[in-house]
C-alpha cells in the first residue's frame, strides 16, 4: 500500500468555526462537543469525480435560461481553481446559486417581496479548463434583506460548491463584490477571524474579462486545500 | 508559491436552487453488486427540533472495498455501475433516506483494515462550514478494530453506527443529532 500524502490542515483563523453567535443560526446547530481529528485515510483522500459530461455547456450561462433576458446587470463571472500549492485544478465541477437582481430567490422559503424574475433561476455549473479556468455568465445579484437582526441585510453575493479532488477538498463558499457597503456588517461574511482570509471572499473587478457594450467582468480565483509536500510515511509501530 | 484555501461560507437556506440537480438518493441502481440497504434517519438541532433544511453528501468505496478515484491503487475490481457518491436532503421533516450497498473495507492508518463505512459531508443554513462524520453497520465484527472508531470515546461511538429498525423491515435507522444527549461524532479532517 502505498503511503497516503494527506492534505493540509488550515492555518488557525484562516476558516471559521462553526460556532458565530452573531450568525444566530449557528447556535443551535454548531456541534458543542469538541471535534474528533483523524488522520486522512483512503477515506478522505478519494472523492467524487463528477463525471464532465453531466455539464452542459449552457449551464455557464445564467442569462440564457428562459426565453427572455432576465433583468439586471449582466456580468462576467470567472477565475481559475487553484490548490494551496498553487496548481490549477483541472476538470474539477464548480456549482452557483444566487438571488435575481431585485435580492430575490427562486425558492419556497424565500418571501421577500421583491419581485421574481420570470427569465432568471439563479442556478449554474461549470467545469475547469486544463488551467483550472471557469466563466459565468449571470446578473448582478440584489442585496436582500433578513432576520438575523434589525435591519439585516446580506451584500450582493453568489454562492460557490465545488469538489477538488478529494473528499478531503470539499468547499462550499460565497463571493462578493468590491465596494459593497454592506459587507462590513455581515456576520456571515466575518465569520471568519483572519481579515486576510476574508478578504478572499471578494471578488475583483477585472477589465481582462469585461466585455465592451456587453458585461463587467469580476474575478474570483478559488483555493481548495493542498497536499503537505511530500507523502508522510506512515508511522510503523 | 504557496496560497491559503478560500474560506467556507455557509450553504444558506436556498441551496436547493444550486444543488439539486446532483441530487441523488439511490447509490446503487440496477446491476451494482453487493448486498443493498436503506438508510433513513432525521437531523436534529440543539432544541431537538428537526432540521428541515439540510442535505447530506456520502462517499463510500464499492462491494469489493475500492473506491472510484484514481488514488485508489487497490487490486480490486471497480464496479462500473457504481460511482459511490450521492447527495440527499432531507424533507421537511428533517428525515433523509437513501439506497446504497454495503462497502466492502479499505485500508486505514498504519496497514490496519477500516470496517465498512461511509464519509458523509452534512451541509445546512447555520453551518459555517460542513459538518464531516462517518456511518458504520451494525453488528459488523471489524467496528472493534476499526482504526477511526477507536479515536473516539467508547461511549460515543455509538453515534457513529446506524442500528437495526425495530420493525424488522431491515431498513437501517441513523440520525445527525447536531448537540446535546448522543450529539453525534463529528471529526475534524481539516475543512
Amino acid at each position: 500500500m502505498n503511503p497516503i500524502a494527506p492534505y493540509r490542515w488550515p492555518t488557525p483563523g484562516a476558516q471559521p468555526e462553526h460556532l458565530h453567535s452573531p450568525y444566530v443560526s449557528s447556535i443551535k446547530r454548531s456541534p458543542t462537543r469538541p471535534l474528533v481529528r483523524i488522520p486522512h485515510t483512503l477515506s478522505e483522500i478519494t472523492g467524487p469525480c463528477v463525471e464532465p459530461q453531466l455539464v452542459s455547456p449552457a449551464a455557464r450561462d445564467l442569462t440564457r435560461q428562459h426565453k427572455g433576458e432576465p433583468l439586471g446587470e449582466r456580468i462576467i463571472v470567472g477565475g481559475r481553481v487553484l490548490d494551496e500549492n498553487s496548481r490549477p485544478l483541472a476538470n474539477t465541477l464548480v456549482e452557483i446559486w444566487q438571488a435575481n437582481a431585485a435580492g430575490r430567490y427562486l425558492h419556497e422559503v424565500d418571501q421577500h417581496t421583491a419581485p421574481l424574475d420570470p427569465n432568471f433561476t439563479g442556478c449554474g455549473q461549470a467545469i475547469t479548463d486544463s488551467e483550472g479556468r471557469y466563466r459565468f455568465v449571470t446578473i448582478r445579484p440584489g442585496e436582500y434583506p433578513w432576520r438575523n437582526h434589525y435591519n439585516a441585510w446580506r451584500p450582493a453575493h453568489i454562492h460557490f460548491s465545488l469538489f477538488g479532488p478529494a473528499f478531503a477538498t470539499r468547499l462550499v463558499t460565497q463571493m462578493y463584490f468590491p465596494g459593497d457597503p454592506l459587507i462590513p456588517f455581515d456576520p456571515i461574511f466575518n465569520c471568519t477571524a483572519d481579515a486576510m482570509a476574508r478578504s478572499r471572499l471578494i471578488s475583483i473587478f477585472d477589465w481582462e474579462s469585461t466585455l465592451p457594450e456587453q458585461a463587467l467582468g469580476y474575478r474570483f480565483d478559488i483555493v481548495l486545500c493542498g497536499r503537505e509536500a511530500t507523502p508522510m510515511e506512515e508511522p510503523k509501530k | 508559491m504557496s496560497l491559503q484555501a478560500t474560506p467556507s461560507q455557509t450553504v444558506g437556506p436556498y441551496f436547493k436552487i444550486g444543488l439539486q440537480w446532483l441530487y441523488c438518493d439511490n447509490l446503487a441502481p440496477e446491476g451494482v453488486t453487493g448486498e443493498r440497504v436503506l438508510i433513513q434517519g432525521r437531523v436534529l438541532d440543539g432544541d431537538r427540533i428537526p432540521v428541515p433544511d439540510a442535505v447530506l453528501e456520502i462517499w463510500q468505496a464499492n462491494s469489493h472495498g475500492k473506491y472510484a478515484h484514481p488514488e485508489d491503487q487497490q487490486a480490486k475490481p471497480l464496479d462500473p455501475a457504481f460511482r459511490g457518491y450521492g447527495r440527499v436532503p432531507v424533507n421537511q421533516d428533517g428525515v433523509f433516506r437513501f439506497a446504497t450497498i454495503k462497502p466492502g473495507p479499505v485500508p486505514g492508518p498504519e496497514g490496519k483494515e477500516q470496517a465498512p463505512h461511509l464519509v458523509i459531508s452534512v451541509f445546512m443554513r447555520g453551518l459555517l462550514k460542513r459538518l464531516v462524520t462517518r456511518m458504520y453497520f451494525p453488528g459488523d465484527a471489524r467496528n472493534a478494530a476499526d482504526p477511526i472508531l477507536n479515536l473516539v470515546e467508547p461511549q460515543r461511538r455509538a453515534t457513529l453506527v446506524t442500528s437495526q429498525s425495530a420493525d424488522g423491515s431491515g431498513l437501517l435507522e441513523w440520525n445527525v443529532v447536531l448537540q446535546g444527549v448522543n450529539e453525534t461524532v463529528f471529526f475534524d479532517i481539516g475543512l
